[in-house]
């Protein structure tokens, strides 16, 4: 019903519009196309300052509503964000001078020059300085921007410190997994035809498949591997190698300002380093559910949208409290094989720890 | 050459031109029509039928992104199971949102523009009685059209239409297992495209020889109006880089339906396990379509710039400034357009040297954008501005066009792409540049050329309504998405509500959902406008009613098939001369006086 009479004023608004402009045409006519054209130029050249001027106030306005809520206004929680922030900043100092200069000398001209009757306008077709000054100026500053952006550009890029923690990052609809080393530090090989969703998620070469031509990689037997939740420490560098399982995703890091497309058969890799904890992020955001978010930024199927991981940076004390606790994935697929436990006390991963060390140096 | 000679004996032979006209039938005056006149009106009119529906499937999407906790009874009315419960699944947003692109990029800016005002300018501005070939030209529409209609019944298969982004990455598009809508509604898809690859080359390949050709005595290519340098630069870049996207297809269609492995590569699949193929590049399909992707770009904006130089001249009383650096600007830019495509790949694993390079490449095009934004102001710089509705789209459109290119300036720097890739930021760049701002340059063109086609007026006031109403809401809708890009929001989401960092916009968003929609509805009013005037218009009185210096407005008020009635128009001078000698203005069949002076 109510859709109905929606349509209904709305069909009215619109015969209501069209008869007013037939009847202005109409007295257009009458009064002459000369002196209705004057009247119209009149008109609109009033509404280019208008225009201008109601559109600059709102540039300003608009900036006071939401420029609180862009990640410009908190510090970039990352050393490589702080760049990205900066490279922005003198960006948009070139570009938004640019702006203004240019909108108002639009919208201005257009006023000024509106048609007068005596006036006669200037045969102006070519004047080589003018050219020569707008092709050289804004090269000379565009110059100034590759060259800062591509100096940014060779950090990001660049390889990740030594010490840096290593962390791979799968995407698959719609989720995220993350793999830690373990103990060995070495990430064991895998393979996606003996991926099973249940128990070996990334399809870790963990038995020997005559098949498949495979042999069992002992490296893989102490990886860890979480899902949905990944910590990092703050103020030690962290490489991430991402990869796919099914369709394209992309690793995105908005509070970190950087991201990285998940391809399925082609690892990618970014590293960064973390500025503040979680908790320090709490505070500093004044939100007390800050969460480091990653989203996914390509579009992988119809749950794209709901595709979120989290990033939890916490103390090196603290990473490795959690990192102890975790036990390596080999051993859900073969509980047999994991050592005795009991109850769940420190004594336990202290068991488990010495027993992945074992492990790892009975394999040397 | 030899076509024009026996569209000249014919002429001849019929004695008066009417008359030729009249043995016409309905099938072949307005269906087949082999008239380039009539194929740009059936262009036209296919591509408004297109930018209503893919507008209102922006409606459609929009209204989940402003209320998406609200149930609307009415849209299950409308989208049946696409809307259970009265909100749009997200299977459905996801093929609006894809249809909503490939339409509007596609079937609208492309072939709507550029087949309209390619194929209506071309020779009745460069004086000639028709295109090169008129076959090729009516098939170039039909192809089109086809194209349409397999585009359509994609909609309507059990499994949906393509779900996956206008840019159809695999193997998302290659999997039917890893989305429904990649299943029969992609094969659809890519029939469609490749259809409408075929109309593109049909057409371009046309204009191109056309311009190259058919000019009238005396118009050298010095003295083409802009307009025609920018849809033979148009031409070219299409001619260019379609059959690179075709090949991209191709490689599609053998992974999607033959086994190959061209994209594919270590997959497992939820629900269907890992799939055989080995040693595929899923990137490899982006390096092909963006080869395309950025020209196309062009291709869409090369049309408008060059009406808004026309449009913007002829309104101000006064020649283009610099008319040599405009074609030297559209030339480096058509030949930059074709290095820079991997801009839109920062982020994908890319070489991080290659990177570099594309970024120079990138940044580098915003040089001869800026001249002509610059050349498009020096233009206005004491004229004597004469706002018609076209003048003032004319006018938006640099405005946008300024806007919308410096925001390339921040995304081309790999940088700052690192942190906005696949952002609202990015929405906003190209809806500004392109979207919006090749609208404009299309209702400029229509606005000025109707009486040329009709042979009457569209309503100037509801013109002027048109103009305010959409300059202001194309600002309104896009310019806060620069904000919520810079907080991170990324494009292609259904819903915001899980996200900590996101779901703080959901009031821009319904005040963005809100300006859509009067935006639309003005856009309906246009379409009144343009409908009633072709019917019942003031009837042109002026065979040149802006007082024009280029070669159509010579034509009669109705041109007949062939144009001009007699001979055609011999050409001496360039299309600016306005305000030389303290003359309005000069036509370009007009001969150089004894004691004009040069410029
Ligand atoms: C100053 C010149 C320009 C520069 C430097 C520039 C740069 C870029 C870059 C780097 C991107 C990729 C952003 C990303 O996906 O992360 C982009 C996207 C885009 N640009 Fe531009 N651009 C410029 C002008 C234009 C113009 C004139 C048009 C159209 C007429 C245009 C249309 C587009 C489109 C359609 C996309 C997005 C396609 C998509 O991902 O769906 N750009 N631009
Ligand atoms: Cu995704
Ligand atoms: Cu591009």
């Amino acid at each position: 019903m109510t859709m109905y009479l929606t349509l209904a004023v709305i069909l009215l608004v619109f015969v209501v519009i069209f008869q007013i402009a037939k009847a202005s045409e109409y007295v257009a006519v009458l009064k002459g196309e000369e002196q209705n054209r004057k009247q119209t130029n009149k008109i609109n050249g009033f509404l280019m300052v208008a225009f201008l001027v109601l559109g600059l106030i709102g540039v300003w306005y608009c900036n006071k509503l939401y420029f609180s809520k862009t990640l410009l206004s908190i510090d970039a929680a990352s050393i490589q964000g702080e760049k990205v922030d900066l490279m922005i900043w003198w960006t948009l100092g070139v570009t938004g001078v640019t702006f203004i200069a240019t909108q108002i000398m639009l919208f201005v001209l257009a006023f000024k020059y509106q048609e007068k009757e005596n006036r006669k306008v200037y045969f102006f077709a070519h004047s080589t300085f003018l050219e020569v000054l707008w092709t050289s100026v804004p090269a000379i500053v565009l110059t100034g921007l590759i060259v800062f952006g591509l100096k940014n550009w060779a950090f990001f890029t660049s390889e990740a410190p030594k010490d840096a923690i290593q962390i791979e990052v799968t995407g698959k609809q719609f989720g995220w997994i993350f793999r830690y080393p373990g103990k060995d530090a070495t990430f064991g090989k895998k393979y996606f035809k003996v991926i099973d969703p249940a128990s070996n998620s990334l399809g870790l070469i963990w038995k020997d498949s005559a098949d498949l031509n495979l042999k069992d990689d002992p490296f893989s037997h102490d990886d860890i591997v979480t899902e949905g939740t990944m910590y990092v420490v703050k103020g030690k560098p962290c490489k991430l190698i991402i990869g796919s399982r099914d369709v394209i995703h992309d690793v995105g890091l908005s509070q970190f300002r950087l991201k990285m497309d998940a391809v399925p058969g082609i690892p990618t890799t970014m590293w960064f380093t973390p500025k503040y904890t979680t908790e320090e992020m709490k505070t500093i955001t004044g939100n007390p559910n800050f969460q480091y978010e990653i989203s996914c930024d390509q579009m992988c199927g119809n749950g794209h949208y709901s595709m979120k991981g989290v990033i939890v940076v916490v103390s090196q004390e603290e990473y490795n409290a959690w990192l102890a606790k975790q036990k390596p994935y080999y051993f859900s697929a073969f509980p047999e094989k994991a050592p005795a436990e009991k109850a769940a006390d420190a004594t336990i991963t202290a068991t488990a720890t010495t027993a992945v060390i074992a492990d790892s140096a009975a394999k040397k | 050459m030899s076509h024009e000679a026996t569209l000249h004996t014919s002429h001849d032979a019929h004695g008066h031109h009417d008359h030729h006209e009249h043995h016409q039938s309905f099938i072949s005056k307005y269906i087949f029509s082999m008239d380039h006149k009539m194929i740009a009106k059936q262009f036209l009119i296919t591509g408004m039928i297109w930018a209503v529906l893919g507008g209102l499937m922006s409606v459609f999407f929009r209204l989940q992104l402003g209320y998406p906790d609200t149930s609307f009874p009415w849209l299950e009315d409308i989208l049946g199971k696409w809307a259970k419960g009265g909100h749009i699944t997200p299977e459905a947003y996801y093929a609006l949102v894809t249809t909503h692109g490939t339409v509007l990029v596609f079937f609208v800016l492309t072939a709507g523009l550029s087949g309209t005002f390619a194929n209506f300018l071309i020779p009745l501005q460069i004086g000639a009685r028709d295109m090169a070939s008129p076959f090729m030209n009516m098939l170039s529409y039909w192809f089109f059209f086809l194209a349409g209609v397999v585009m359509l019944s994609s909609m309507f298969v059990e499994t949906g239409p393509f779900s996956g982004g206008w840019t159809a990455y695999p193997p998302l598009s290659a999997l039917g297992s890893a989305s429904p809508g990649s299943k029969t509604g992609m094969d659809l898809w890519i029939v469609a495209m490749a259809l409408f690859v075929v109309s593109s080359l049909l057409g371009g390949l046309n204009y191109i020889a056309t311009v190259l050709n058919m000019r009238t005595k005396g118009m050298s290519m010095t003295r083409l109006p802009l307009t025609v340098w920018a849809l033979f630069f148009t031409a070219v870049l299409g001619v260019l880089s379609f059959p690179v996207l075709f090949s991209g297809f191709i490689l599609l269609i053998f992974d999607r339906n033959f086994g190959t492995s061209f994209y594919l590569s270590d997959i497992f699949v939820n629900g269907v396990g890992a799939l055989p193929n080995e040693g595929g590049s899923a990137i490899l399909f982006q390096h092909l379509f963006w080869f395309l992707g950025h020209p196309e770009v062009y291709i869409i904006l090369l049309p408008a710039m060059g009406m808004v130089s026309e449009i913007l001249s002829t309104n101000s009383r006064k020649p283009i400034f610099g008319y040599m650096a405009m074609v030297g600007s559209m030339f480096a830019i058509a030949v930059l357009a074709f290095l820079v495509w991997a801009h839109h790949m920062f982020v994908t694993g890319l070489n991080p040297f290659l990177g570099s390079i594309f970024v120079l490449l990138t940044l580098l095009i915003a040089v001869p954008s800026a001249i002509k934004v610059f050349n498009w102001l020096t233009t206005l710089w004491k004229g004597n501005i004469r706002f018609t509705p076209a003048m003032l789209f004319a006018i938006g459109f640099v405005s946008l066009f300024i806007s919308g290119g410096l925001t390339g300036i921040w995304l081309g720097n790999s940088s700052i792409d690192i942190h906005l890739h696949d952002t609202y930021f990015v929405i906003a760049h190209f809806h500004i540049v392109m979207g919006v701002a090749s609208m404009f340059g299309m209702f400029a063109g229509i606005y000025h050329w109707f009486p040329k086609m009709y042979g009457r007026q569209m309503n100037n006031t509801l013109g002027y309504i048109h103009f305010w109403v959409t300059m202001a809401g194309a600002y309104l809708i896009f310019w806060p998405m620069h904000y919520e890009g810079l907080a991170g929001m990324p494009r292609r989401y259904y819903d915001y509500s899980i996200w900590e960092s996101f779901k703080q916009f959901e009031g821009l968003n319904r005040f963005i959902s809100i300006v859509v929609i009067i935006v639309f509805m003005v856009q309906l009013l246009f379409l009144l406008n343009f409908f009633y005037s072709i019917i019942k218009g003031r009837k042109l009185t002026k065979q040149n009613p802006w007082e024009s210096n280029t070669l159509e407005w010579t034509a009669p008020i109705h041109p007949g098939h062939g144009n001009w009635p007699g001979e055609i128009p011999e050409v001496y001078r360039w299309a600016y001369d306005y305000g030389k000698d303290g003359k309005e203005f000069i036509p370009q069949n007009v001969p150089i006086g004894d004691d004009e002076s040069h410029h």
